[in-house]
């Protein structure tokens, strides 16, 4: 087509010029309305995880009820049974308790090193280069490997527990804050040190609010980490001093053969990352990282 | 006579890429007055943003000196509050009135109540009293820019840096913002140093007007351009000027000037 082709004379089509007023747009009701109750729900994350929840469960049983072998596989109802039971008895409630306390201790020592690590590797070069070396050296290593020289190391207890809990915490947590701080972008630096902004105050006023998706990300794979790492070391030496956690409580349900109790024992150990993962952090998504639009 | 606020004698900058040590502007001289306009213009790559750094106290110049009410500048600080290009220099994690009030904050320059009186001031001075509560990144381009504005003023600095605050903006946004930018400094009569590398913007911005030359930067001329205003920006004298910074920018021959900024480049 040639270019004199395209260019149809303005005689031929008709195309006056208008200017009006915009139509009334009061037809459609308010610009922005509230969502109703219904519409809410349905979107609402609670109720769409939920919903995958009741549909294991649902697989669970069925399978289990065509298996009929309770040694191989207990159903859903026979494991939710012997939790209950062992709840009522206080034992359970014991165990977790126990493990939850070694836990806490290994959490908080490993999230303070953590912190004064990369502190440090944030203020000079050399600590960036100490930092990065450390974690591409340990992060690999699984925390349970370390197990049998903590033992000897530490003897048979809380300290060895705690011990490899710092080692399975630290790197990962580590590695997530220092990637973060890194990604900072440079324009945010620059209007914090405009503003006067040095050392301390800087780190903690810009760097950690503007890095706290990766942070944040780096507490969740640290805390899953610390605690598969602690079940497994339980499991594997078993009762410390006084009382056992949760992992010598499967693997003394196991001995017996009793395979209702391994499972709810398992079941105790899911719940737990579950409660922790969408009620403990979720919260601290939706008040920090969602609200400020970091992260959706 | 206004008295002189900043003094820039003798500039010239470098910086280090990974493979290259780059001269970005060479021996630049200019002074800026109480309550100027004052636009630095020129192509891009002409180290304009990097002279409104070393001002900002970013960077130290190789050679020359920067004086700020007569004191070298050394690092950088509130009594030169930057204004950036890009729109992530809010703070996420605050909303509009706790981004305004963050700077009065953290260098105590006012009492408490006084930096939230402030605040709330300047954001109704650039219309956002109703987004007062609203995170960043639920606004729009234009109001992020008002918002850094906002903050900037609030504090009430020496000099304000803006350093292209307008390009990232679509055109029609832009255009209500220069107009706002105007109406401000008539109520306020600020100084402010802003860095463009649009003719029209500097021209209709301006007071005065820095011309450099492309790579490295050198001044090519300063010019007087506080006559022009939105009400005269379809008469002739304005054309005449437009034309004026086009031929120190780039020749009376604009096709060779291009040709020479290909093979420089």
């Amino acid at each position: 087509m040639s270019i004199a082709e395209r260019h149809t004379p303005a005689s031929e089509v008709e195309r006056p010029e208008f200017e009006r007023q915009p139509v009334d747009s009061g037809a459609i009701g308010d610009v922005e309305r509230p969502l109703s109750f219904s519409e809410r729900l349905f979107r609402s994350e609670v109720v769409q995880r939920l919903n995958i929840l009741v549909a294991l469960i649902l697989f669970w049983q069925l399978y289990s009820y065509w298996l009929d072998d309770s040694l191989l596989f207990p159903s859903f109802t026979e494991t939710v049974r012997m939790f209950w039971s062992d709840i009522k008895s206080g034992m359970l409630i014991n165990r977790t308790v126990t493990s939850l306390e070694t836990l806490a201790m290994g959490y908080a020592c490993g999230l303070a090193v953590a912190a004064v690590l990369t502190t440090f590797a944030v203020i000079s070069n050399t600590g960036t280069r100490i930092l990065s070396t450390l974690t591409a050296m340990f992060n690999p290593l699984p925390a349970i490997a370390l197990l049998p020289m903590a033992l000897i190391w530490f003897g048979l207890g809380t300290p060895s527990l705690v011990f490899v809990i710092i080692h399975s915490v630290l790197w990962a947590v580590s590695l997530n804050t220092l990637s973060g701080f890194r990604s900072v972008p440079e324009t945010l630096r620059m209007s914090g040190r405009n503003v006067g902004l040095k050392g301390a105050r800087y780190v903690a006023l810009i760097l950690i609010p503007a890095a706290f998706p990766s942070i944040l990300a780096g507490l969740k794979i640290g805390w899953a980490f610390a605690w598969r790492t602690l079940v497994a070391a339980e499991l594997v030496f078993g009762v410390s001093s006084r009382s056992g956690g949760i992992g010598w409580y499967i693997f003394e349900a196991r001995n017996d053969l009793d395979t209702p109790r391994v499972f709810s024992g398992l079941l105790t150990v899911i719940l737990i990352g579950l409660l922790v993962e969408s009620v403990i952090f979720r919260a601290i998504e939706a008040r920090t990282v969602n609200l400020w639009g970091m992260q959706r | 006579m206004t008295p002189v606020l900043l003094e820039v004698k003798g500039v010239t900058l470098q910086y280090k890429t990974p493979r290259h040590l780059v001269t970005a502007t060479y021996q630049v001289d200019f002074t800026v007055h109480q309550s100027d306009r004052y636009v630095i213009l020129g192509p891009s790559g002409c180290g304009k943003s990097t002279l409104l750094k070393a001002v900002g106290g970013f960077m130290a110049p190789v050679e020359g000196s920067i004086r700020i009410h007569g004191r070298e500048v050394e690092a950088p600080g509130p009594d030169r509050m930057m204004v950036f290009q890009e729109f992530e220099q809010l703070m996420p994690w605050k909303n509009v009135f706790q981004n305004v009030l963050f700077p009065m904050k953290v260098t105590h320059k006012f009492s408490r109540a006084e930096a939230v009186e402030r605040a709330n001031a300047a954001i109704e001075k650039v219309q956002l009293t109703q987004f007062r509560d609203i995170y960043p990144h639920m606004l729009s381009g234009g109001m992020k820019m008002r918002v850094a504005i906002a903050r900037a003023m609030a504090l009430e600095p020496d000099i304000l840096l803006m350093d292209e605050p307008f390009a990232a903006l679509d055109a029609l946004t832009r255009r209500a913002m220069q107009q706002e930018l105007l109406s401000l400094w008539d109520q306020l009569h600020f100084t402010v140093l802003f860095v463009t590398h649009s003719i029209e913007e500097a021209i209709l911005i301006g007071s005065r007007i820095l011309v450099l030359s492309p790579h490295p930067g050198r001044v090519r001329a300063e010019l007087d351009a506080a006559r022009f205003n939105f009400a005269n920006i379809d008469q002739s004298e304005f054309g005449a000027m437009t034309k004026r910074i086009h031929r120190l920018l780039f020749g009376d021959d604009t096709s060779r000037a291009i040709g020479r900024e290909k093979a420089s480049a």
